[in-house]
C-alpha cells in the first residue's frame, strides 16, 4: 500500500448503510447525496452488491458511504465470505427498517446478525437505527407508539449483541419530510472530527458579528455540520433539519429554472432582511456555506458581511492544517452525479 | 347555509365554488389551495356529502370558496340555488383527466347553460385535472378534446358566445396554483393598473419577470405583460416559500410571558406566530435577494408590499449589484403606487 493510499484511508470515515431490500436505503442516499427529489426515487432499482459514494465535508471529514444492497443473497455474502472486508474499521452503521414491512421478525433477525458481525470487527462503532417510511402511518399517536415499541425491541437486540446503550441511536424517518435531514445531520455531527475547534471559531465569529446564530452547512447535501447560538433560545428546536430541507428545495428550484444540474447550482449570496432579523448565506470554505442570523440593523449587517469574507481565510487555514503532511484526496464530482441523470 | 357577508367585503373578496363529478378532486383542490393541505394527504380524504366552505386566513385576498358535492341537485328548479350562486365570482368545474370524462362534460354543459341563463356574470373556469403522470402528448390531446367538445356542444345549444377558460392542473405541482391565480385575477378590478405598473417596473430595472404575490396563498394577483411561463412562476413561488419559512424560524420575538419552547405544531399556534411576526415587522419592510456566483448578477429579488403582498422578480442579465440603487428607488415608487391602488 502506498503512503498516499494509507493517508486516504485514515481520513475516510466508513459508514455502512444496511437494511433489508426495499427498506429505502438507496432512496435516502440519492436524496441526500445525489440531488434526487422524493418522487424520483421510484426510478431506483434494487442495489446490486455495494455502491460506494464519497463526500468531503469540513476539514478532514471524508465520508465513505457503503450502500449495501439488501437482498438476502447479498446479505448472506456480507456475513460470510466478505465479513471482514465489510465490517472492518466501520465508524458508523446506519441500519434502515421499513416500518411497513410484512416481515418484521425476519428484519429483526437480519439486524441481529448484522450487528453481531459489526461487534466482532468494529466493537466501538456507532449504530444509528432508522425506522423508515413513517409517512405510511397516518396518525401522530400511532407513529409514537410504533416507534416506541420497535425501538424497545431493537434496543434489546443491541444489548444482547454487546452494544451499550450510548452506542445506539434511534430515529423515525421518511423521505417525504425533513425527518430524513434530522437523522442524517445527527450522523454527520457525530462524524465531524474537529467539531469542537470549528464551534470555537464560529463562537468567536458570532461574538464579533453580534449574531444570534451561525450555522455551517455542506453545499451538496445541505446537511448542517455545526452551529452556534447566542441570546434567547429559539423556539424551533427542529429548525436545522428544516433549514436543510428548505435550502435543498431552493437548490432544486433554481436548477429547474436555469436548466442546469442541481449539483452545479450555487448562489453567491442570499439575503433576507426584515424588521425582526437579518439573515445572509455565503460561501465559507471549499465545501461549506455559512448562514448568519442577526438583529435587524443595516449597518451591522454590512459590517458582518465583510467580516465573514475576512474570516474565510481563517477557516481555510483550518482545512489546510488538517491536510498537512497528507496528500489531499479529491472526490471526483462524477461520483455525486453518477446517479442523478 | 353560507354566511351572508357585508356588501363591501363581498365585492373585494374573490369567491368561487368547485364543482365536478365524484372523486374528480374537488375536496383535494379546495383543501390544497385554500387550506394548505399537503397534496399527499389528499389520499386520505373522505367523500363530501354537504357543501363545504373554506376561507383562506391571513391572506391579502381573503378568498372564500365552497365545494358542491356532486349529488346535490343545485341546478334543479326546486333547489335554492341563490344560496350557492348569488355572490360568487366564478364556478370552477373540475374534470378528472385520468378517468372517463364524457359524463363530466355533459354535466358541465348543463351547468354552463344554467349559469348563462341565471347568473350570466359568473365566470366559468374548467380545470382539466390530475395531469401528473400523464405524457405531454396525452395531456395535450385530452385538453384539446375537452375544449373542442364543450365549445361545439355549447354552440349547438346557442351559447357559443359564452367564454370559458381551460387549465391543465394537478395538486402535485405548481399548475394548480397558477390556474387559481388566473381565475382570481379575472375577478380583480385592479388588474389592468397593476399590470401596467409591473410592466413599467420591468422595463426600467431590467427585470425579466415580475409577479405580485399574495404571500400566504402564493397565488399571484398580477404579472407584467411579458409571456408567462410556468417555470418562472414555479421558481418565484418556491422563493416565497424560502423567505416565509426562514422568517418563521427567525422572525419570532421574545414575548413578555415566556415564549413556548416546544415546537408550535398546531395550526392555530402557527397562525398566532404569523401574527406575532407580522406585528414585529413594522420598522422595516422585508426584502430579500439572491445573487449568482461569479457574475454578481442579481438572480431573484423580493420585496414585501405589506404583510400579505410581495413583489417577486426574476432579474435580467446585467442587473448587477451596482444598479441596486436604481432598483430600490423604482421598487419604492412601485410599492407606493400599489398601496394607493388598494389603499392598503
Ligand atoms: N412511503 C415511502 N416509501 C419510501 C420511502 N423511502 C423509500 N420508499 C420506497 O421504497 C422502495 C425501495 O427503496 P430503495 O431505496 O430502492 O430500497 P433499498 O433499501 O435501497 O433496497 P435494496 O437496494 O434492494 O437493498 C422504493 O419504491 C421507494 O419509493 C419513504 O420514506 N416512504
Ligand atoms: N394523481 C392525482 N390525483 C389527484 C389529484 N387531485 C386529487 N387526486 C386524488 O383523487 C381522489 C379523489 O379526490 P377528492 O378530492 O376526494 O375528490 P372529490 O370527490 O371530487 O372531492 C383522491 O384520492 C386524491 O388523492 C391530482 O392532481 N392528481
Ligand atoms: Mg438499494
Amino acid at each position: 500500500m502506498s503512503s498516499s493510499e494509507r493517508g486516504k484511508r485514515q481520513k475516510q470515515r466508513k459508514v455502512l448503510l444496511m437494511g433489508r431490500s426495499g427498506a429505502g436505503k438507496s432512496s435516502m442516499r440519492s436524496i441526500i447525496f445525489s440531488n434526487y427529489v422524493a418522487k424520483d426515487v421510484r426510478r431506483l432499482g434494487a442495489t446490486v452488491d455495494v455502491e460506494h459514494s464519497n463526500i468531503k465535508f469540513m476539514g478532514n471529514l471524508m465520508l465513505n458511504l457503503w450502500d449495501c444492497g439488501g437482498q438476502d443473497a447479498f446479505v448472506e455474502s456480507y456475513l460470510t465470505n466478505q465479513r471482514s472486508h465489510v465490517f472492518t474499521s466501520v465508524a458508523v452503521l446506519i441500519f434502515v427498517f421499513d416500518i411497513s414491512s410484512s416481515e418484521p421478525a425476519a428484519d429483526l433477525l437480519s439486524f441481529a446478525s448484522t450487528i453481531r458481525a459489526l461487534h466482532e470487527f468494529s466493537p466501538n462503532s456507532k449504530v444509528f437505527v432508522l425506522f423508515h417510511k413513517m409517512d405510511l402511518i397516518p396518525s401522530v399517536e400511532q407513529k409514537t407508539t410504533v416507534f416506541r415499541d420497535r425501538a424497545a425491541e431493537v434496543r434489546n437486540t443491541c444489548e444482547a449483541e454487546g452494544f451499550v446503550p450510548g452506542q445506539v441511536d434511534f430515529s423515525a424517518t421518511s423521505i417525504w419530510d425533513q425527518s430524513l435531514y434530522r437523522a442524517w445531520t445527527q450522523v454527520i455531527y457525530f462524524l465531524v472530527p474537529n467539531a469542537a475547534t470549528i464551534e470555537a471559531m464560529l463562537q468567536k465569529l458570532a461574538d464579533i458579528l453580534d449574531a444570534k446564530e451561525l450555522f455551517l452547512y455542506e453545499r451538496t447535501t445541505c446537511l448542517i455540520v455545526t452551529h452556534v447560538s447566542r441570546g434567547p433560545e429559539n423556539p424551533y428546536p427542529d429548525r436545522f433539519e428544516r433549514l436543510s430541507s428548505i435550502l435543498k428545495s431552493h437548490k432544486h428550484s433554481m436548477a429547474k429554472h436555469t436548466g442546469v444540474m442541481a449539483s452545479e447550482v450555487s448562489f453567491a449570496e442570499m439575503q433576507i432582511k426584515t424588521g425582526a432579523f437579518m439573515f445572509f448565506i455565503t460561501r465559507l470554505t471549499e465545501n461549506t456555506n455559512i448562514a448568519v442570523v442577526m438583529p435587524s440593523n443595516e449597518g451591522a449587517f454590512n459590517v458582518a458581511r465583510i467580516n465573514v469574507q475576512l474570516a474565510r481565510k481563517e477557516f481555510a487555514h483550518l482545512d489546510i492544517v488538517e491536510k498537512k503532511g497528507k496528500e489531499v484526496q479529491r472526490v471526483p464530482k462524477e461520483d455525486l452525479e453518477a446517479l442523478s441523470d | 347555509a353560507p354566511n351572508p357577508l357585508p356588501p363591501m367585503r363581498r365585492k373585494a373578496n374573490p369567491r368561487f365554488v368547485f364543482m365536478g363529478m365524484r372523486r374528480c378532486g374537488k375536496s383535494s383542490v379546495q383543501k390544497v389551495v385554500v387550506q394548505k393541505l399537503p397534496p399527499a394527504d389528499s389520499l386520505y380524504l373522505e367523500p363530501t356529502y354537504k357543501v363545504e366552505h373554506a376561507t383562506m386566513h391571513g391572506s391579502f385576498l381573503h378568498f372564500e370558496s365552497a365545494e358542491i358535492p356532486t349529488q346535490l341537485p343545485v341546478l334543479s328548479p326546486s333547489y335554492d340555488h341563490a344560496s350557492i350562486f348569488s355572490n360568487i365570482g366564478a364556478v370552477i368545474w373540475i374534470i378528472d383527466s385520468q378517468d372517463e370524462y364524457f359524463s363530466s362534460i355533459s354535466e358541465l354543459l348543463r351547468t354552463a347553460v344554467f349559469l348563462a341563463k341565471n347568473y350570466p356574470s359568473i365566470n366559468l373556469d374548467v380545470f382539466i385535472h390530475k395531469t401528473d403522470g400523464l405524457s405531454e402528448e396525452y395531456k395535450y390531446d385530452t385538453f384539446r378534446e375537452v375544449r373542442q367538445r364543450v365549445q361545439d356542444e355549447l354552440s349547438d345549444v346557442g351559447y357559443g358566445h359564452r367564454s370559458i377558460s381551460y387549465y391543465q392542473t394537478s395538486i402535485f405541482d405548481h399548475s394548480i396554483f397558477e390556474a387559481m391565480s388566473k381565475v382570481v385575477q379575472k375577478l380583480l378590478p385592479q388588474l389592468p393598473s397593476l399590470e401596467t405598473l409591473l410592466t413599467k417596473l420591468c422595463a426600467t430595472c431590467r427585470i425579466q419577470k415580475a409577479y405580485l404575490f399574495d404571500t400566504v396563498s402564493k397565488i399571484y394577483i398580477a404579472t407584467d405583460a411579458s409571456p408567462t411561463l410556468l417555470k418562472d412562476y414555479e421558481v418565484c413561488s418556491d422563493y416565497v416559500d424560502v423567505i416565509v419559512d426562514i422568517k418563521q424560524l427567525y422572525g419570532w420575538q421574545e414575548q413578555v410571558g415566556a415564549p413556548s419552547t416546544s415546537p408550535p405544531q398546531q395550526q392555530e399556534q402557527q397562525e398566532e406566530d404569523e401574527q406575532r411576526q407580522n406585528s414585529s415587522d413594522a420598522g422595516l419592510i422585508g426584502e430579500s435577494i439572491v445573487t449568482y456566483d461569479k457574475t454578481g448578477d442579481g438572480y431573484m429579488f423580493a420585496r414585501e408590499v405589506n404583510d400579505s403582498l410581495s413583489l417577486i422578480c426574476i432579474m435580467g442579465k446585467g442587473s448587477s449589484v451596482e444598479k441596486r440603487v436604481l432598483i430600490d428607488y423604482n421598487v419604492d415608487v412601485f410599492v407606493d403606487a400599489v398601496v394607493k391602488i388598494f389603499q392598503v
